[in-house]
């Protein structure tokens, strides 16, 4: 993976020594808390519902061992003994108090990592498919472009104070496992017909409080004109993106209004002014960066046999592996929903132990995947049952991936500020409801996903069922969402009806998988049958 | 009633103003009455309080009561980890928040 240079770490120190010093002058009052806000904003320090939450990066979803481990020690040390990993790919931690900050800026930079571009209307932490570099079905590793990006998006002093904030997302292969069509700017890298790598752009996606899927802008981005696309694509919307409704900013608003033919002609216009313009890296750059990337000494001869005889083993390994690209190993992913637990979260003592076992067996990496669960990409299938045993015994062997159990929930009114209603419990409900390990095979795949407000940090929008939670006169109200998507068919879901109350919703949906289930043909997933039949025969058994 | 609420500069903890001072529970909170604006530039001015606001509240039996959910879960903490709530150990002690 990559490895800071000189330059790299200079900026994450000086940072974490600019920062000191604000929090100083904050402390002794020499900065009101207006003066004091964006700049903590700017290095991912929140004021949430009950403290100060502070967001660390992880670019694209990639971690090694010693980084894993000082997150976990970081939630012993300064917070409460656990952390919440987001749909961001990042982590955050709920009770972290403002005079230490700066010393756990001070420790993650020590390990690569900072909390910059966390917040605020800026280009956030680049998100990647989390199987990146292990995956079978990728034409390439995507992470060195999102590396590229990274480096090209951090303090870019154009891109800092953008309309609103700009997420991207970068992925290789067919499976989207990023959500890329629900971006600000979506990356497909692709081969074309000469067979050279190039990026598939797509502009104007997301989710929030008027969803959009991106739509195709270029087919084609030869390598070395990536970053001068990418600020083409950056410049349109930071001269035409609306500054004077926060609801309008993104930048869907501005390729919707536009009209994507029209967006796209400017953005052809400014790409080919900037083509005069020496901006570009070089090549030599990004090879520079992709031999940080170049995979694992995998062994060759390793068995591609695994012994399946345990059946709680079996269970695991059909549910959270994925094939991989070396023949013997696998990817394994590490739910952390625990049947009743609190999506995403992981206490300090499980970061430490996944930090382990990635160090003895999975080639010193993890990932964080959007779905907020952990990856192991390179398991030796050797490996594998040993692997299993630890995750079983620290309470993270759920086979659930993909399942309803395994359900995205954004921290709802229970942690987060904006949120209108609570969604851990509602997840919790859920997962309870339908935790058995047979009832949650014989409904199969069904992408569940909450929001506890508009904004959609549960990524309700994309949910085979989403729920959104708002406020209906002081009380927490769901509205229920079928038929979204978030994969290569990416589609956005639609509410279906009035809303309800918290246990309503699951009883709902409850109902729903008993439709699925009695009109299901052959291997059609929740999300095939519901495009199928529609929603009436739905909405027929959920409000009769 | 009107009660007002903020965070500590330092922790960030959720704090209620007391009349003398502020504390972290809910039941020591004073009414403010038509004071608070004054009190919020005077307390965030001394660095006392962040983000300082008036709220709604009642007076009840069982102590004071923030009348909106959300304030009711700042004064409680959030209600999937009662272990991380000022009284951890009062299995009650969520009961009046939903």
């Amino acid at each position: 993976m990559y490895k800071y240079d000189e330059y790299d770490q200079q900026m994450v120190d000086t940072r974490v020594a600019e920062f000191r010093d604000q929090v100083r002058r904050r402390l002794a009052g020499d900065l009101t808390e207006d003066q004091f806000k964006p700049l903590r904003l700017q290095n991912g320090l929140y004021l949430q519902l009950h403290a100060y939450m502070l967001r660390v990066a992880v670019p694209y979803g990639t971690l090694n061992s010693a980084q894993m481990t000082l997150l976990g020690d970081i939630a012993d040390k300064y917070d409460r003994g656990y952390g919440h990993f987001t749909t961001r790919q990042n982590i955050q931690y709920n009770w972290i108090k403002l005079e230490d900050t700066p010393d756990i800026l001070a420790e993650l930079a020590k390990v690569e990592m900072h909390a910059i571009q966390t917040s605020g209307n800026c280009i956030r932490n680049i998100s990647s498919d989390q199987f990146a570099g292990a995956a079978a079905d990728e034409i390439v590793d995507p992470r060195p472009y999102a590396e590229l990006l990274r480096q090209w998006s951090s303090f870019h002093p154009e891109f800092l104070v953008l309309p609103r904030k700009f997420k991207i997302a970068v992925i290789a292969s067919e499976k989207d496992r990023a959500a890329m069509r629900l971006h600000d700017i979506g990356i497909k890298m692709v081969r074309n017909d000469a067979g050279e790598i190039g990026a598939q752009f797509y502009a104007g996606g997301g989710m929030g409080r008027t969803p959009m899927i991106a739509p195709l802008i270029r087919d084609f981005v030869p390598l070395d004109q990536l970053i001068t696309f990418s600020e083409a694509c950056l410049r349109v919307y930071n001269r035409y993106g609306r500054r004077d409704n926060k609801y309008k900013a993104r930048i869907k608003i501005l390729v919707h209004e536009l009209g994507r033919d029209e967006y796209v002609r400017q953005v052809e216009e400014e790409f080919a002014h900037l083509l005069t313009q020496p901006i570009e890296p070089p090549l030599a750059e990004l090879e520079r960066i992709k031999a940080h990337f170049t995979g694992p000494d995998f062994d060759a001869g390793a068995a591609d046999d695994l012994d399946l005889t345990d059946p709680d083993f079996r269970l695991w390994v059909e549910r959270n592996t994925h094939a991989h690209k070396q023949a013997g190993y696998v990817i394994a992913t590490v739910s952390l929903k625990p049947v009743g637990g609190i999506p995403g979260d992981a206490t300090a003592d499980q970061i430490r132990l996944m930090a382990k076992l990635a160090k003895d067996y999975s080639f010193d990496e993890l990932r964080v995947t959007h779905a907020q669960n952990i990856v192991f990409p390179h398991v030796r299938k050797a490996d594998l049952y040993t692997v299993w045993q630890a995750l079983d015994e620290a309470g993270l062997a759920t086979a659930n991936l993909d399942t309803v159990g395994d359900i995205i929930a954004c921290p709802g009114l229970d942690y987060c500020s904006l949120a209108n209603a609570r969604s851990i419990p509602v997840a919790q409900k859920i997962s309870e409801r339908f935790g058995s390990a047979q009832r949650q095979a014989e409904i199969g795949e069904l992408k569940l996903k909450i929001s506890g407000c508009i904004n959609a940090c549960g990524h309700h929008h994309a949910g085979h069922i989403g729920i959104l939670g708002v406020d209906k006169k002081g009380l927490e109200n769901y509205q229920l969402l079928f038929g979204g998507s978030e994969g290569a068919d990416t589609s956005l879901a639609k509410i279906i009806g009035p809303g309800f109350t918290e246990d309503g919703v699951v009883d709902a949906i409850e109902k729903a998988t008993e439709v699925y289930l009695a009109n299901k043909q052959g291997e059609e997933r929740f999300l095939d049958t519901y495009r199928r039949i529609g929603m009436d025969p739905f909405k027929e058994a959920i409000y009769g | 009633m009107k009660i007002l609420t903020g965070n500590d500069l330092k922790t960030g903890a959720v704090i209620w103003w007391t009349g003398v001072g502020w504390s972290l529970d809910v039941n020591e909170s004073a009414d403010v009455g038509d004071h608070g604006a004054a009190l919020v530039a005077r307390e965030e001015g001394a660095q006392n309080a962040v983000a300082a606001y008036v709220i709604d509240g009642e007076k009840t039996a069982e102590g004071i009561r923030p009348a909106h959910i959300k304030e009711r879960i700042r004064a409680l903490g959030p209600t999937v980890r009662l272990d991380l709530t000022l009284k951890p150990s009062d299995p009650a002690a969520a009961d009046w928040v939903i």
